[in-house]
């Protein structure tokens, strides 16, 4: 058991009658994938760190429906939307962030034809806002001149056209920041969208997330930055195939600055 | 007799132009067998669009070598047609240089000078193109869609436009008046040299045959363009006006599921209410895409505008590592499918008769569809605006609403979403654990 970290919910917020400023979408790899219940934890101590009035769904949440939509399965997607603008709307949320570019992808942009009508940010846009209003400060100590190169997640960068924000909080670490062959509207992807992510590729020569990985090592990186839990999983996989794990980290950008904050 | 090359030239137009407008009226009946789409929202963005990618050539450049190259043919193309207003009227009533009366010599030199200046950078271009294609052998030119006729066509264009230029350079050179008259002849007066010692007579038929040959290129060649990826010239324009402007991210919800779902969610529904007064005889919406006929028009202007350079196929991750899928051919599978159903429909009296085949398994295969990660790199790609995407996205709706025929794990994912509420098999009551562990 780690240190006590305070995740609110909703239905406790309303139990005291009490509308937190934001809510945290955690999605289901953040609630569920070993990996990205680190990310999860990260952001919630900047978030409480920072004192952010904020509260989770918890058991209410539930899957956005990206994948079911991306693999053509509207129903299944609908069905999701629909269910979740009920719960959202019930508690008349107006603020969403989260820490996945799919889930932001999907409430920001497929919700609102369906009656969900939220201010959705991804979490490296709700981290810089906090920094430039003041109420989160980074110490750049740690990772004073390491070599980050940071993957544009597809659905955050070409998607939605969030290039900044997470570039932003790595420069604020006083890190190098080093970019890809690839990078921004020209990024390429890792592998797992479209729902890629739980299926088997088809016949080819390469994995795509190899591919990525080895134009991330070309830049030789000591942190190879993500900002999104799938493409995190698929970049540590291609630098585990590359036996690269014992030199090179691969971490999301919440992570860089909780751990520079020594959270 | 004396008005015969009149009335000869003015056949000639009026065929060429002809039979491009029937081929016209045919594009646009094809167009239109697609679903009806509204696009009449933000039309002030949607012109700034038009002007700024087709226009202003915006996303050409984005490859800087290719772009530019782009832009002098380009340039040279839309230019050097003003020559060809002077063409046509001097075809029609028997005039010679009818504009350097009106204009003036010094304003008429000025302007054929540009046009021959052009005319050179774009023969200097267009073999630079061609050592692209032939010599460099770029990869994105080479893909197994590449083979046979698109290979062909990009070239088949090259040879145009170095013929369409010698002849208009030849045509200037030849031209004694025009000579004598030393203004505007920057480039030609150094051609005209090699026609020394002919006499006049020859000369002056050596000048009208290349006049000649001149404008029945252009017109033979504005007739081209609907059997060709060339096209582009034309369509890239309305199809950067029809361009999507929400963020690429954002997928359309499909309308009539909204109906279902809501129906399923409303506990007041009667499940076995009769459908409602005049709504008995309505075909059940197709959900998803297997044919062209269920693509929506602004897809089936994207097909037929596609210009097959292959920048979305190079982007594509799926690619560039090996799988099968190719935007491009997504694009050239759906125009040879539309030009399929076309015939069909000229051959048949203007029914469609069932011809046993679709877009579906006979030119895309489930394989290429299931390849792709929806990263939108072949759409960011796309220098006049073509959505690949999302027919790839129409398509795999066919094959799970309809088929359900996604892939095995995929179901099991699908499962999981409806069952517990997230893609892995946890229990939803669990979602909130990572706080505590």
């Amino acid at each position: 058991m780690s240190e006590q970290i305070k995740v609110p919910t909703m239905a406790e917020c309303m139990a005291e009658g009490k509308q937190p400023e934001v809510l945290f979408w955690v999605g289901c790899a953040g609630s569920f994938d070993d990996r990205a219940k680190k990310i999860t934890k990260a952001f919630v101590k900047l978030l409480n760190k920072s004192n952010v009035d904020f509260a989770v769904l918890g058991a209410e949440e539930s899957c956005t429906g990206d994948p079911a939509k991306r693999a053509g399965n509207e129903f299944l997607f609908q069905m999701q939307a629909v269910t979740n603008i009920e719960v959202l709307n019930g508690y008349e949320i107006k603020k969403i962030v989260t820490t996945c570019p799919h889930c932001f992808n999907t409430l920001k942009n497929e919700y609102p034809s369906l009656g969900g009508n939220y201010k959705v940010v991804h979490h490296t846009q709700f981290l810089r806002d906090l920094l430039n209003e003041g109420r989160l400060s980074i110490e750049g100590g740690q990772f004073k001149g390491k070599r980050i190169t940071f993957h544009d997640p597809c659905y955050l960068g070409r998607a939605n056209n969030v290039y900044e924000a997470p570039r932003d909080l790595i420069r604020k670490l006083d890190a190098e920041l080093v970019e890809m062959k690839s990078c921004k509207s020209r990024g390429l992807c890792c592998g797992a969208g479209g729902a890629q992510m739980f299926k088997d590729a088809e016949p080819g020569n390469k994995e795509v997330n190899i591919e990525r990985t080895e134009q991330a090592l070309d830049t030789k990186p000591e942190i190879i930055a993500a900002g999104c839990p799938f493409c995190n999983t698929m970049m540590t996989d291609g630098v585990k195939n590359k036996e690269k794990e014992g030199e090179i980290a691969v971490m999301d950008v919440a992570e860089l600055i909780a751990n520079a904050e020594d959270l | 007799m004396e008005y015969l090359p009149n009335i000869l030239f003015a056949i000639a137009l009026i065929a060429g132009i002809g039979y491009f407008a029937r081929n016209v009226k045919k594009l646009i009946r094809n167009i239109k067998l697609g679903r009806d789409v509204d696009a009449s929202d933000n039309k002030a963005q949607r012109w700034r669009n038009m002007a700024r990618i087709a226009l202003g050539q915006s996303k050409m450049v984005r490859r800087p070598i290719a772009g530019l190259l782009h832009v002098v043919v380009y340039v040279g193309f839309v230019i050097i047609n003003i020559e060809v207003l002077e063409i046509i009227l001097d075809g029609l009533f028997g005039t010679h240089r009818l504009f350097l009366d009106i204009i003036g010599k010094q304003v008429y030199g000025f302007l054929i000078g540009t046009f021959e200046i052009l005319a050179v950078l774009v023969l200097i271009t267009v073999v630079a193109f061609w050592m692209r294609r032939n010599v460099i052998k770029l990869k994105r030119f080479l893909s197994a869609e590449m083979k046979g006729w698109p290979k062909n066509d990009g070239n088949i264009i090259l040879y145009f436009e170095v013929v369409l230029m010698c002849l208009f350079l030849t045509m200037n050179a030849t031209d004694v008046p025009f000579q004598e008259l030393n203004s505007g002849n920057v480039i030609s007066q150094f051609i005209a040299p090699w026609f020394e010692g002919i006499n006049e007579n020859t000369l002056h038929i050596i000048e009208r045959t290349a006049w000649w040959l001149h404008i029945l290129g252009i017109l033979v060649f504005l007739n081209y363009l609907y059997f060709s990826k060339h096209l582009h010239i034309l369509l890239a324009f309305p199809n950067t006006y029809f361009g999507n402007l929400n963020p690429k991210g954002q997928f359309n919800n499909l309308e009539a599921v909204t109906k279902e779902v809501k129906l399923m969610m409303d506990p007041n529904a009667d499940p076995f209410a009769a459908p409602a007064e005049g709504e008995e005889d309505e075909e059940p919406a197709k959900f998803g895409a297997s044919d062209v006929m269920d693509l929506n028009r602004i897809q089936l202007l994207n097909a037929y505008t596609c210009t097959e350079c292959g920048r979305c196929t190079s982007e594509c991750p799926a690619n560039q590592t090996g799988k099968k899928l190719s935007p491009r051919k997504i694009m050239m599978d759906t125009r040879d499918r539309l030009e399929e159903v076309g015939k069909n429909i000229d051959a048949n009296n203007g029914e469609f008769k069932d011809d046993g085949k679709q877009l579906l398994n006979d030119y895309i295969t489930a394989e290429e569809l299931w390849a792709c990660t929806s990263c939108n790199a072949c759409v960011e790609a796309c220098p006049v605006s073509i959505d690949p995407l999302s027919i790839i996205m129409d398509m795999r709706r066919y094959l799970v609403m309809e088929q359900s025929a996604a892939p095995m794990e995929l179901n099991n994912m699908m499962t999981n979403i409806e069952n517990n509420g997230a893609p892995w098999p946890y229990n939803q009551m669990d979602r909130l654990n990572w706080a505590n562990e």
